[in-house]
C-alpha cells in the first residue's frame, strides 16, 4: 500500500474490537498472536496565580500485535509492534511486521503457553462489544464553574492558587489466539491544588483522586489550604535531625509505592534488592513491622477499581507477554507486618519458586482496628513534625531501599497536641522498609492522591502514620 | 551525512501535511482564532533489553497524530487527534476553539506571543549516519548479547543488563508564516554489571551518555564501548572491596559524566523563565533564580559560564526550529558567575518584554501542547584549561566522581543530593583507590560558588537524558548538557549507609 493509499484508508477507522478480531484472523495459520487495542481520551485544565494557563483535549488509539514464533527446538520468539491510528487497511501490515520481527528474534527467555480462554463466551459477556469509554471537556462543566468561583474568592482573600485537573478514560481490549477476550475501561482523574500567600513565602497543597469529578469539592479543599496557610503565620527554624514525624496518607503512598515497585520476585531472587535474603533466596516470611500492617492490592477495591487481568505490552523483569489475560487477583504483599509475597510473572515465579502473583494497579495499606484521623493523631502528639507531602523521591541505595526526597508545601511543628507553627523544609533520607519497623501509630485508611507518583500510579488508599526517628538529613531553603 | 543523505523519510513527507494544515488553520480562523498553529508528528521508538545476554524484551512503537493550538480572545485552546484526515484536522480545530471559549471565563491574563520572523517552507535533519530503524533487530540483539557475555565472563559479575532505546522523531509545523519539516534521531544505550556476594550486592553502569546520533554510535562513532566494557568488571571488583566513605567535607573533582546531571537540575531547570515566574509552581516548582535577580545574582564563581543552545551537534535538544517556529539559537545564561539569561518560549518572552524567544518550545507528542522545555544547557570549558589529572593534582583530600546515578533537588532548586557510578579517593594530588557509599549534598549557589576551576576542552563531554519531566499533563523531553571536568572545594559528602541506619 502506498503512503497516499494509506492516508485515504485512514478515513475508515474501525472499532477496537474489530481491530482485535481482524488482527487475529490475519495471523499466519498455526501461529500464536496477542492483540491489545486501546482507546484513550483526556481533558485537562491548568491554572497559576488565580488564572487559567493551558488546557486541552486529546484522543489516541493504538494497536499492539505480539506475534509468537514457536520453533522446533522448543523455544519461542516474539515480535511486538505498537502503532497509533491504525485503520482496517493497515491491520494486516501490522501483523506481518510483528511476525517478521518474531521470525528474526532470538528466543524469549519467558516463553510459556498462552493463557487459555473461551473467546465465544467472553465476547458474549457483558461489556466486550460495547463502544469504548471516553471523556471530553464536558466532564469539567460543574467543576469548572466551582473552580472559577474559587479562583475569584482566593484572589479577593489575597491567596494565589495554582493547580491542575485532568480526567481520562482508557478502554483496553485484549484478544489472543488462545481464546482470551478481555476488556477494561479505566477512568482516572485528579485534582492538584496549591495555595500560596500573595508574597509566595507560604505554601500549602492538597490533592484528590477521582474517577469522574462528581465527588471533588474544590472550595472545601481551598478552605483547608487557607487554614494551613494560617498555621504558617508563625515560622520556626529547626535543624536537620531525626524527628518523630506524622506522615499524611499522600506521603505514605509515595513511599510505599516505591516499595511496591521494588518488590519484584526476580530481582529479589537474584540477590539484588532489599527483599533479597543474605546468602540467597528472598525475605518472604520475614517480619518487617512490629505493627500488624497489611499492604495489599485489590482490583475491586471501592473507588480504586482497576483491571483484574494482566495486560503486558512487553516483557520485563516480572512481566511477561505470555501472561496476557492471566487473572490478577487481590492479595497481600505484607500481611500482619510480615512480607508475604513479591509480584511476579509465571516465568519469574518459576525462577524463584514463589507463587505467581501478577502486579495489580492499586495499593492499600491498612492497620486493623485503626480509626484515628490525622487531626486526632496531631492532638495526641507531644512533640513531632507534621509533613504535608513529599517530593522528588529517588532511590539512593537499593540494598536498603534508601530513598531521598524533600518535604514540600508545609512542614509543621506539633507540640502538646497543637500546631506550633511552620518550620523549614527538609531533605530526607529514609527507607520505606526501614520505616515500617519504626511505625508507632497508624490512622484510618483513606483514598489519597500520591503527590509524587500520580502520573504513573494514582490509585492508593493509605492511613496517616506516626514514624519514630524519621531522618531529616538536611535543611532545604525552599518555601 | 550517512545513509539518509539529509533527507526526511518519504513515509512522512508523502503524508498530505499541507492539506491537513490548511483544513485546520482555515477552520480555526473561521471560528474566530486570533492565532493558530498546527503540527503533525510521527515518533518511532524501539526498545531492546537483554538480561544476562538473553533477550528480555524487544518492542517497536509508532505514534502519530495531529495537533491544533489556538488563541481565542487571549485564551489558549488545544486539541489533538490521531487520524490524519482533513475531517479530523477540522474537528481538532473546532475542539481547540471550544476549549478556549470554555476556559476564557477563568482566564485573567491575556496570552500574547513574541514576534518571530517568518522562515517560509524549511526543512532540517539532525546529525546522524545510520538510521537505527534500518538496522536489523537481530544485529542489534547480537551486539548487546556479545557485550553482555564480555561482562559475564568476569568472575565478579553475577548479572549483566543491556539495553538500547532508539527514537526517530518526524515533525511538521506551520503557523502560516513558517512551515517546518524536521527529523531527528537519538539513542540511549546502557550496560550494567551487578555483583552479588554473601554480604550484599553492588553494580556499575557504563558512562556512555544518550546521544543525538544514529546506530554508528554503537559501532565506534562517538564512544569506545569495547574499551569501557573491558575495564568495567575490574572497576566493579575494586568497588566491592573499597572502603566506605567517611562523611565530611571534601574537595571534589567531578567528571562531566556526573556533572551534566547537576547542571541539569541546579541550572537547567532553575533558569526556565516559566518556573521563575511561578507557572510551574503546583508541580515542578519554581526557582530561586527569580526575575528580579537577572543581571545581579552571583550564581557561581567567576569561572562559571553557562550557555543555553539548541544548536550543538548531537545534542538531544538540538533542533532547527522549535514547536513555535522559532529558529534554533545559542545564548548566555550565566556569564562570569552572574545570571544573565533565561530559557524562553514566545509567550514568556512577550510577557517580560524580552524581545524574541530563544526557541525553547517543545511538545513531546502530538497529544500534548508545547511548553517551554530545556535547551542544551552547558558549562563552558576554560580555553587552555587543565586536564582532569591536573585538577586532581591540586587536591590534597578529595574525591573524583564519575557517572550519574541517584539525583534529587527541591522545588526551588536550592538543596540537591547526587550519587554516582565511580568514586576515587584523592590523596595529595593522586588517585588512591575507590570509595563507596558516597553522596554529595549542597545548596546550588554554595556549590557553584565553590567551583575553583574548570577543565579545558579536552575534558569536555556532552551528557544528557531522554526523559526530563515537566508540565501538566506530564511531558518528557530529551536534553543534553555539556561540561568539562571541574574542581569544587569543601562540599558536604554523606555516607549513604549511615544515612539509612
Amino acid at each position: 500500500m502506498s503512503t497516499n493509499e494509506a492516508w485515504l484508508d485512514r478515513r475508515t477507522a474501525g472499532t477496537p474490537q474489530e481491530a482485535v478480531e481482524q488482527a487475529l484472523a490475519a495471523a499466519r495459520p498455526g501461529g500464536e498472536t496477542i492483540v491489545i487495542a486501546e482507546e484513550s481520551s483526556t481533558a485537562n485544565l491548568r491554572w497559576a496565580g488565580n488564572t487559567l494557563t493551558t488546557n486541552g483535549v486529546a484522543a489516541s488509539r493504538s494497536l499492539t500485535v505480539i506475534a509468537i514464533d514457536r520453533r522446533s527446538d522448543g523455544t519461542a520468539c516474539t515480535g511486538t509492534v505498537t502503532r497509533s491510528g491504525v485503520t482496517p487497511g493497515q491491520v494486516e501490515d501490522l501483523v506481518r511486521e510483528a511476525e517478521k520481527a518474531a521470525a528474526e528474534a532470538s528466543p524469549a527467555q519467558d516463553a510459556a503457553d498462552l493463557v487459555a480462554g473461551d473467546a465465544a463466551a467472553a465476547q458474549d459477556a457483558a461489556g466486550w462489544s460495547a463502544a469504548p469509554g471516553g471523556t471530553d471537556f464536558g466532564v469539567f462543566r460543574p467543576f469548572a464553574t466551582q473552580l472559577g468561583d474559587t479562583l475569584r474568592a482566593a484572589e479577593a482573600a489575597g491567596r494565589k492558587l495554582y493547580g491542575f485537573a485532568e480526567h481520562g478514560v482508557t478502554s483496553t481490549f485484549l484478544g489472543t489466539s488462545a481464546g482470551v477476550r478481555a476488556r477494561y475501561d479505566q477512568p482516572a482523574g485528579r485534582l492538584e491544588l496549591n495555595a500560596k500567600s500573595a508574597d509566595l513565602t507560604r505554601s500549602a497543597w492538597a490533592g484528590a483522586a477521582t474517577r469522574d469529578f462528581t465527588d471533588v469539592d474544590v472550595a472545601a479543599l481551598d478552605a483547608g489550604l487557607a487554614e494551613r496557610l494560617s498555621w504558617q503565620s508563625r515560622r520556626l527554624d529547626l535543624p536537620a535531625g531525626r524527628y518523630e514525624t506524622l506522615l499524611p496518607p499522600t506521603a505514605v503512598a509515595d513511599l510505599l509505592i516505591y516499595l511496591y515497585w521494588s518488590a519484584g520476585a526476580r530481582d529479589a531472587g537474584e540477590g539484588r534488592t532489599v527483599f533479597s535474603a543474605a546468602g540467597g533466596g528472598t525475605r518472604v516470611g520475614e517480619r518487617l513491622s512490629p505493627m500488624a500492617l497489611d499492604l495489599y492490592s485489590d482490583p475491586a477495591y471501592p473507588g480504586l477499581e482497576c483491571a483484574p487481568f494482566v495486560v503486558a505490552h512487553a516483557s520485563g523483569r516480572d512481566s511477561s507477554v505470555f501472561d496476557n489475560g492471566l487473572t490478577a487477583p487481590a492479595g497481600r504483599w505484607i500481611s500482619a507486618g510480615t512480607l508475604s509475597a513479591l509480584h511476579s510473572s509465571r516465568y519469574s515465579a518459576g525462577l524463584t519458586g514463589l507463587p505467581v502473583r501478577p502486579p495489580v494497579d492499586n495499593l492499600i495499606l491498612h492497620a486493623p482496628g485503626a480509626s484515628a484521623s490525622l487531626a486526632e493523631m496531631i492532638a495526641s502528639t507531644k512533640r513531632g513534625l507534621l509533613v504535608t507531602c513529599l517530593w522528588y523521591i529517588r532511590v539512593v541505595d537499593p540494598q536498603t531501599l534508601l530513598l531521598t526526597g524533600l518535604t514540600r508545601d508545609g512542614v509543621y511543628l506539633v507540640e502538646e497536641g497543637e500546631v506550633a507553627g511552620v518550620v523549614n523544609n527538609f531533605r530526607f533520607n529514609e527507607s520505606p522498609v526501614g520505616m515500617l519497623s519504626r511505625v508507632l501509630e497508624a490512622g484510618a485508611t483513606e483514598q489519597t492522591l500520591p503527590r509524587e507518583w500520580s502520573d504513573y500510579f494514582n490509585r492508593a488508599a493509605m492511613p496517616p502514620l506516626r514514624v519514630e526517628a524519621f531522618n531529616m538529613s538536611s535543611v532545604s531553603q525552599a518555601s | 551525512m550517512g545513509d539518509h543523505d539529509g533527507r526526511i523519510d518519504a513515509e512522512f513527507t508523502d503524508l498530505p501535511l499541507r492539506n491537513l494544515a490548511d483544513a485546520a488553520l482555515d477552520a480555526a480562523r473561521t471560528l474566530g482564532a486570533d492565532h493558530a498553529d498546527f503540527r503533525v508528528e510521527r515518533v518511532r521508538g524501539q526498545s531492546i533489553a537483554l538480561s544476562d545476554g538473553k533477550l528480555q524484551s524487544l518492542s517497536d512503537a509508532d505514534d502519530s497524530g495531529l495537533a491544533v493550538r489556538v488563541i481565542v480572545d487571549g485564551t489558549w485552546g488545544f486539541a489533538s487527534a490521531v487520524d490524519l484526515t482533513p475531517e479530523a484536522a477540522r474537528d481538532a480545530a473546532r475542539h481547540a476553539v471550544e476549549v478556549a471559549k470554555v476556559a476564557a471565563a477563568m482566564n485573567t491574563e491575556r496570552i500574547e506571543l513574541a514576534a518571530e520572523p517568518g522562515y517560509g517552507d524549511v526543512t532540517w535533519v539532525s546529525a546522524y549516519e545510520v538510521d537505527p530503524f534500518t538496522v536489523a533487530a537481530k544485529e542489534k540483539v547480537a551486539l548487546l548479547a556479545d557485550w553482555s557475555r564480555r561482562l559475564l565472563a568476569h568472575p565478579v559479575v553475577s548479572h549483566a543488563d543491556a539495553s538500547v532505546y532508539q527514537v526517530k522523531e518526524c515533525k511538521f509545523y506551520t503557523d502560516g508564516a513558517t512551515t517546518t519539516t524536521q527529523q531527528r534521531v537519538r539513542l540511549f544505550p546502557q550496560l550494567e554489571a551487578t555483583a552479588v556476594t554473601d554480604s550484599g550486592f553492588d553494580d556499575m553502569r557504563t558512562l556512555a551518555p544518550p546521544a543525538g546520533r544514529g546506530w554508528e554510535y554503537l559501532t565506534g562513532g562517538g564512544w569506545d564501548f569495547p574499551a569501557e566494557l573491558a575495564e568495567l568488571p575490574d572497576l566493579l571488583a575494586a568497588k566491592l572491596t573499597a572502603p566506605s566513605v567517611e562523611a565530611g567535607r571534601y574537595d571534589l573533582v567531578i567528571d562531566p559524566s556526573n556533572l551534566w546531571l547537576t547542571i541539569h537540575e541546579s541550572i537547567g531547570h532553575a533558569t526556565e523563565l516559566d518556573r521563575a515566574l511561578g507557572y510551574e509552581a503546583a508541580y515542578a516548582g519554581t526557582s530561586f533564580a527569580t526575575f528580579d535577580k537577572l543581571g545581579s545574582l552571583q550564581y557561581g564563581s567567576p569561572v562559571m559560564n553557562v550557555t543555553g543552545d539548541r544548536t550543538a551537534e548531537h545534542g538531544l535538544a538540538t533542533i532547527g526550529y522549535d514547536d513555535e517556529g522559532v529558529a534554533g539559537q545559542s545564548w548566555d545564561l550565566i556569564s562570569g558567575g552572574v545570571l544573565v539569561g533565561y530559557q524562553l518560549d514566545r509567550r514568556m518572552a512577550q510577557l517580560k518584554g524580552l524581545g524574541r524567544s530563544n526557541g525553547c518550545a517543545f511538545a513531546d507528542s502530538p497529544g500534548h501542547m508545547p511548553l517551554q522545555r530545556m535547551a542544551n544547557v552547558s558549562l563552558s570549558p576554560a580555553t587552555d584549561g587543565p586536564s582532569a589529572r591536573e585538577l586532581i593534582g591540586g587536591v590534597e583530600n578529595g574525591i573524583y566522581i564519575l557517572g550519574d546515578k541517584s539525583w534529587s533537588i527541591d522545588m526551588q532548586r536550592y538543596n540537591f543530593q547526587f550519587t554516582g557510578q565511580r568514586f576515587f579517593r584523592i590523596r595529595n594530588g593522586r588517585i588512591d583507590g575507590q570509595l563507596k557509599d558516597v553522596a554529595y549534598q549542597a545548596t546550588t549557589t554554595d556549590f557553584w560558588n565553590s567551583m575553583e576551576a574548570v577543565g579545558g576542552p579536552q575534558t569536555y563531554l556532552l551528557g544528557g537524558a531522554f526523559n526530563c519531566g515537566k508540565g501538566r499533563p506530564g511531558q518528557v523531553a530529551p536534553v543534553s548538557h555539556g561540561a568539562p571536568a571541574a574542581l569544587f572545594r569543601q562540599v558536604r559528602v554523606l555516607n549513604t549507609v549511615a544515612e539509612g541506619k
